[in-house]
């Protein structure tokens, strides 16, 4: 009986170490993938809304278009 | 997978920031913030170089790591957002980041400081894409349009890259090594001439010899 309470006991003192997690669930809204075209009247022509890979293309092409050595004329 | 980056280059930047003002009339920023800016080093002194500066869209978002309320996250495409109707307006994030890059209005009652507001990569947030909700609370979702950020294509002499990562690492890669160093840099010979002569500077390995 004695051990017993003893076991109790301690186990009662080591009961405040725990400790539970403290993150939640986070209330963020979750987003809507680039690829789903806006809804707007700006949306430029080209790329297929829902396509990832369509929209990709899109993206790249118009990254390149950023690169103004394809359109000078090269060093001699 | 396109990983969305910018990169900007000190030798183009002219500071003449137009990437601040596509940013603020494409997004219509209030008075006090400013998603992107020019900052100029050694101002006035030989070697003066400018830069354009926003959110780096970090791969290991510091602002994200200490967001008491866990109001940030990571696209697909690598772009770090947030969601205002979650954010507390703590300002952490701000403290976080070593670009600056958090902004805060103060247009509340006796100059409160409202909700962070930061450079979105023209991605919008967390609301759908295009529509007024998402204009008012991140501005315009130009990515969803099929575009890239207005600071990057309005940049005038292009020192503002922006895009698919690889793309801008491609475009970057190839200026560095076609403008060469020095008098050769892209611009400054067309604009005052190449050396000549008795300007021209001695050649090292004719020094050497």
């Amino acid at each position: 009986m004695k051990a017993l309470l003893i076991a109790v006991g301690l186990l009662l003192v080591v009961a405040a170490c725990g400790e539970r997690a403290q993150s939640g669930p986070s209330k963020r809204k979750s987003d809507t993938p680039a690829w789903d075209a806006a809804q707007d009247p700006f949306v430029v022509p080209g790329w297929k809304s829902g396509d990832q890979a369509s929209w990709e293309s899109q993206i790249r092409n118009r990254t390149n278009g950023q690169n103004e050595y394809p359109r000078i004329a090269p060093k001699s | 997978m396109a990983r969305m980056k910018f990169i900007c280059d000190a030798e183009r930047c002219i500071a003449c920031n137009g990437c601040v003002t596509a940013c603020k009339s494409e997004h219509e920023i209030p008075w006090g913030v400013n998603r992107r800016r020019v900052v100029t080093m050694g101002e006035g002194s030989p070697g003066e170089r400018s830069i354009s500066v926003a959110c780096m869209h970090c791969s290991d978002a510091p602002c994200m790591a200490v967001c008491p309320v866990d109001c940030f996250y990571r696209t697909e495409e690598g772009i770090v957002l947030h969601d205002k109707d979650v954010c507390i307006g703590c300002g952490y994030c701000s403290y976080a980041c070593p670009f600056g890059a958090p902004q805060f209005p103060s247009n509340g009652t006796f100059g409160m400081r409202g909700k962070m507001d930061k450079c979105t990569f023209c991605a919008g947030g967390p609301e759908p894409n295009g529509s007024q909700a998402e204009f008012e609370k991140y501005g315009r979702n130009r990515l969803a349009e099929g575009k890239l950020p207005a600071c990057a294509e309005m940049c005038s002499t292009k020192a503002l890259l922006g895009g698919d990562g690889d793309v801008v690492a491609d475009i970057f890669r190839t200026r560095v090594l076609s403008r060469g160093k020095g008098s050769e840099v892209w611009g400054w010979g067309t604009a005052y001439g190449k050396p000549t002569g008795a300007t021209a500077a001695p050649d090292t390995k004719a020094a050497k010899s």
